[in-house]
C-alpha cells in the first residue's frame, strides 16, 4: 500500500543515512549512521500512542515503547534511554540487532496502514545519545542481599539476568570462557552492523553496577556446576552458553583448507580482528571467489565481511527461497546493495579441491518447495538430476549449529533434549534444583532479544525462587 | 598474581619451560589435557600440552616456532600472560596396558611426561624413545629416565644415541631386539606422529597421538581443528587431542595444519624478535610446525 493511494495522514518513516553500498562494502566502519535530534524527534512524532500499545507485546523484553517515545517527541533522550533501560540492559545493541520487523514494528497498528514506527531505529539512537553524552547515571542499587549468582557466558542472555538481579541485590559474578565479554555479541556479529565499542561500554555499566567478570573460565572443566554451589558457595547458577557447536554439511570436500564454519570464520574477524592482520596474529584466508551456504543472519554477516576482506565476489547459496530466509530483512537487504550474488533453492552437494587441499570448485543441487514443514516454512526438496557447479576459492557454512555438551556432560542431573539442548519450564528452570538456563543452549539457534527475554524469563524465576527458599 | 611466569628456563636453544601461575587448572588437569595461551591481547590464541603440575602452578614447553611462541619465548619471568584457559581436551586414556611405549619429539617431550607419571603409576612398564635433531637439542632426559623402565635417544646427526628417529627405534627395538609392546603413545610434530604411526602399524601396536591441529577456541565453537580419523570428522579440541594415530588421515592433518603458512611467515618477519636461524629451518622445510 503506497501513501499516495490511502491520502496519508502522517509524514513518512524517517529513513536512516547510511554509508553508500560501494563504499561500505570495502571498509568495517558501522553501515547506518544514526539519527539525528532533529530526525529522532520528526520519527517519534509518527507514533500514534495507542491506549493499547501492541508494540510493547512484540517485544520479548517488553520495553516501554509509547512511554519513550513519547519522551523523545519532547528532546528528552537521557530520559527516554533510562526508560528503556527500565526493562532492556542493552538498548544499543538490540535498536541495531534485533528483528524489529516481525516484533515491535511488525505488530505497530501505525504498520496496518503506513510504515511502522522505526522503533529499533529510535532504540538505538536514545541509547547512543546517552553513551555519548557520557551521562550513565547509575541506578539506586540496594544494599547486598548476601545471596551469590553465577552467570555462564557473557552473552545477551547472561548479560540481562546480571543485570536484573544485580538491581534486586545479588552478587553476580559473570563466567566467560574467551578472553572478551559479550559472547555472540563480540565473536559472531561483525564491526560493520556493531561496533565493539558499544558491546564494550554496554559491558563496562554491568560492571559499574557490581557485576564481576571470570575471564577465559570454561565451566564444566575448570569448574563443575556442583562445584560452584559447593565451593564457591553460589546459591544459584544461570546457563546461557550459547548453542557452541557449529553444524557441518557432511559432504566431501568439507574437510579441504579454505572451507569454515561460520563460528570460526567469524571469530577470527571479530573476536581476534583478524581482518586487521598482522596487526592482530590471527590470520584469515581471503577468498577471491567466496560461497556462503545458509539464509541466516550468520550468513549475511558472513557474505558482508569476505565482501570487506579483499574478495572480487560472494555467492550466497541457500536451499529455500527469498521468502523463507530467517535472515533480518535489513541484513538481506544490505547484503544484496553490497553485491552479494543470491543462489536460491540450492544447496552444495560436493566441494572440490587441487592437490594442495586447497578448494577450487564446488556442486550444488537445485531445490524446489513443497509443503510446509514444522517451522511453517515451505519444505524444501532436491530436484533430482539437476547440479550445477562454479569456481570458488573459499566456503563458509552458516547453516546454524548443535548444543555444546561441555557443561551438561560434566553435570548428569540436568535433563537435556534428543539434540542435547537443556531442557527448561518457561521460566528457564532445569531439572536441576536453583540451575536456571536459557538462549540458544535452550532453543538452538535463536535470536539476541529472544535469548535476553529468556534471561529475563530466568532472573524473575531465580529471584523467586531463592525468595521463597528464605521464607522455608 | 594469575597467569603470572613464576620460572622460565631455556632447556636447550628456542626450547623453554615455563610455569605459569593458575592454581584451579593445576587442580583439575589431567594427563593429555592442553590449555590455550594468548601473551597479549593481539596474540593469537594456541594451544600447548600441560606438561606437569603443582598445587598451584601449570608447566608448559614452548618451542618458538611462529609469531605466537616467539612472543612467549620473549615473557620473562614476573610477567603476566593476557589470557590462559584450561583444561581443555579429553584427558589421555591411561590404563594398565602392561609394557607401554612412549616416544616423543621436539615440544612433545614435555607432552609425554605427564603421561609417563600417569602410566606408570597406572602399573605400566615404560619404555621411552626421545628425538632431536642433535644431542644439544636434547631435554627433560633425566627427568623421563627416573620414571621410565629403559630410555633410548635417537638424534639425527647420530650425535647421541641412534642415529635417526623414534620410528627408526621403534623398528630396531621391535625387529632386532625383540621387544613387545601393548601400547604406544606418542607426541612430536605431525609427521613424527604419522612416521611413527606407520612404524607400529605393522607390529599391531595399539597407538595414540596428540594431534596439534590449528584451533581458535579449543571448546568445540568453530570446527577449525576438525580432523578426519576413523573417516569420520572429530574436533581435535573436545574428541581428542588424543586419537588412534592408525585411522588419522595424515595427509588431510598436514594440510590443514599448512593453512596459514604464508601469513605465518608474513607475521613472524615483522616480528623484531624474531629467530633468523629458526626461519632460515622453516624454509628449509626441517620442521613442519
Amino acid at each position: 500500500m503506497t501513501e499516495e493511494s490511502s491520502k496519508p495522514t502522517r509524514p513518512p518513516r524517517v529513513k536512516m543515512q547510511e554509508q553508500p553500498p560501494e563504499i561500505r562494502a570495502k571498509n568495517f566502519l558501522e553501515v547506518p549512521y544514526g539519527y539525528t535530534p532533529e530526525e529522532a524527534v520528526l520519527e517519534a512524532q509518527r507514533c500514534l500512542n495507542c491506549k493499547k500499545p501492541k508494540c510493547m507485546e512484540g517485544c520479548p523484553v517488553s520495553v516501554k515503547i509509547p512511554e519513550f517515545v513519547a519522551l523523545i517527541v519532547e528532546s528528552k533522550f537521557i530520559d527516554a534511554a533510562k526508560k528503556i533501560k527500565e526493562t532492556n540492559v542493552l538498548p544499543a545493541v538490540c535498536g541495531r540487532v534485533c528483528p524489529q520487523e516481525s516484533q515491535c514494528e511488525g505488530s505497530c497498528i501505525l504498520g496496518r496502514r503506513f510504515e511502522p514506527v522505526a522503533i529499533g531505529n529510535l532504540e538505538r539512537f536514545v541509547a547512543d545519545y546517552q553513551r555519548l553524552a557520557g551521562e550513565l547515571e547509575l541506578p539506586k542499587i540496594p544494599p547486598s542481599n548476601g545471596k551469590k549468582i553465577a552467570v555462564i557466558g557473557s552473552g545477551p542472555s547472561g548479560l540481562t539476568v546480571a543485570g536484573d538481579l544485580i538491581l534486586l541485590g545479588y552478587e553476580v559474578t559473570i563466567f566467560e570462557a574467551f578472553h572478551k565479554g559479550g559472547g555472540v555479541l563480540v565473536y559472531g556479529i561483525p564491526e560493520f552492523r556493531l561496533p565493539k565499542e558499544i558491546v564494550e561500554s554496554e559491558l563496562d555499566y554491568l560492571e559499574k553496577l557490581g557485576a564481576k567478570f571470570s575471564f577465559n573460565h570454561v565451566i564444566g572443566t575448570i569448574k563443575t556446576i556442583d562445584e560452584l554451589f559447593e565451593k564457591d558457595g553460589f546459591d544459584a547458577v544461570y546457563i546461557g552458553v550459547g548453542a557452541g557447536l557449529p553444524s557441518f554439511m557432511n559432504i566431501p570436500g568439507e574437510n579441504l583448507t579454505g572451507v569454515y564454519s561460520a563460528n570460526e570464520y567469524l571469530t577470527r574477524s571479530n573476536l581476534m580482528k583478524a581482518y586487521l592482520f598482522p596487526k592482530y596474529d590471527t590470520p584469515i584466508l581471503k577468498g577471491k571467489h567466496v560461497t556462503v551456504v545458509g539464509g541466516g543472519n550468520v550468513a549475511m554477516d558472513s557474505a558482508r565481511t569476505a565482501l570487506r576482506l579483499d574478495s572480487e565476489n560472494v555467492t550466497l547459496v541457500y536451499r529455500r527461497a527469498k521468502e523463507q530466509m530467517p535472515a533480518r530483512a535489513e541484513e538481506l537487504h544490505h547484503a544484496e546493495q553490497e553485491g552479494v550474488i543470491l543462489k536460491l533453492l540450492s544447496n552444495p552437494v560436493e566441494i572440490f579441491g587441487d592437490e594442495d587441499g586447497n578448494v577450487t570448485r564446488i556442486k550444488c543441487q537445485k531445490y524446489e518447495l513443497g509443503e510446509p514443514d514444522d517451522s511453517g516454512r515451505r519444505r524444501p526438496i532436491p530436484v533430482e538430476g539437476e547440479y550445477f557447479e562454479f569456481d570458488t576459492d573459499m566456503v563458509v557454512i552458516a547453516i546454524g549449529g548443535n548444543a555444546n555438551p561441555l557443561i551438561t556432560a560434566t553435570t548428569p542431573e540436568l535433563e537435556t533434549n534428543k539434540w542435547g539442548y537443556i531442557v527448561t519450564d518457561e521460566s528457564g528452570r532445569t531439572s536441576k534444583k536453583f540451575v536456571y538456563a536459557g538462549g540458544d543452549i535452550v532453543t538452538g539457534s535463536a535470536t539476541v532479544i529472544s535469548a535476553m527475554g529468556a534471561g529475563r524469563r530466568a532472573a524473575e524465576a531465580i529471584h523467586q525462587d531463592l525468595s521463597e527458599k528464605e521464607e522455608d | 598474581m594469575l597467569y603470572e611466569i613464576i620460572n622460565k628456563i631455556e632447556e636447550v636453544p628456542n626450547v623453554y619451560r615455563i610455569e605459569i601461575y593458575e592454581p584451579d587448572i593445576a587442580k583439575k588437569a589431567k594427563p593429555g589435557q592442553f590449555i590455550i595461551l594468548m601473551s597479549d591481547e593481539v596474540s593469537e590464541r594456541i594451544p600447548i600440552s600441560i606438561a606437569d603440575t603443582s598445587d598451584e602452578t601449570i608447566t608448559v614447553f614452548v618451542q618458538e616456532q611462529g609469531i605466537s611462541s616467539a612472543k612467549i619465548a620473549n615473557m620473562q619471568a614476573g610477567e603476566v600472560f593476557y589470557s590462559v584457559v584450561g583444561p581443555l581436551g579429553l584427558p589421555a586414556v591411561i590404563d594398565n596396558f602392561g609394557t607401554v611405549l612412549l616416544g616423543g619429539g621436539c615440544y612433545g617431550i614435555g607432552g609425554i611426561y605427564p603421561l609417563a607419571k600417569a602410566l606408570k603409576k597406572a602399573g605400566n612398564k615404560i619404555i621411552t624413545i626421545l628425538e632431536a635433531r642433535s644431542s644439544y637439542l636434547l631435554y627433560f632426559e633425566e627427568e623421563l629416565k627416573t620414571i621410565s623402565d629403559e630410555l633410548f635417544v635417537a638424534t639425527s646427526d647420530g650425535t647421541k644415541g641412534f642415529t635417526g628417529q623414534v620410528h627408526d627405534v621403534v623398528d630396531i627395538l621391535v625387529n632386532e631386539r625383540n621387544y613387545k609392546f601393548d601400547h604406544a603413545k606418542f607426541i612430536g610434530c605431525t609427521f613424527m606422529m604419522m612416521n611413527c604411526s606407520n612404524a607400529t602399524l605393522p607390529y599391531k601396536i595399539p597407538t595414540m597421538v596428540a594431534l596439534n591441529a590449528i584451533m581458535l577456541d579449543g571448546t568445540g565453537m568453530c570446527g577449525c581443528c576438525r580432523v578426519s580419523v576413523g573417516g569420520e570428522t572429530k574436533f581435535a579440541c573436545v574428541d581428542g587431542p588424543e586419537f588412534d594415530g592408525h585411522v588419522v588421515d595424515w595427509d588431510l592433518m598436514m594440510k590443514r595444519k599448512g593453512s596459514y603458512l604464508q601469513e605465518e611467515m608474513m607475521a613472524y618477519q615483522k616480528d623484531p624478535h624474531v629467530c633468523k636461524a629458526l626461519e632460515q629451518l622453516y624454509l628449509e622445510g626441517e620442521c613442519d610446525d
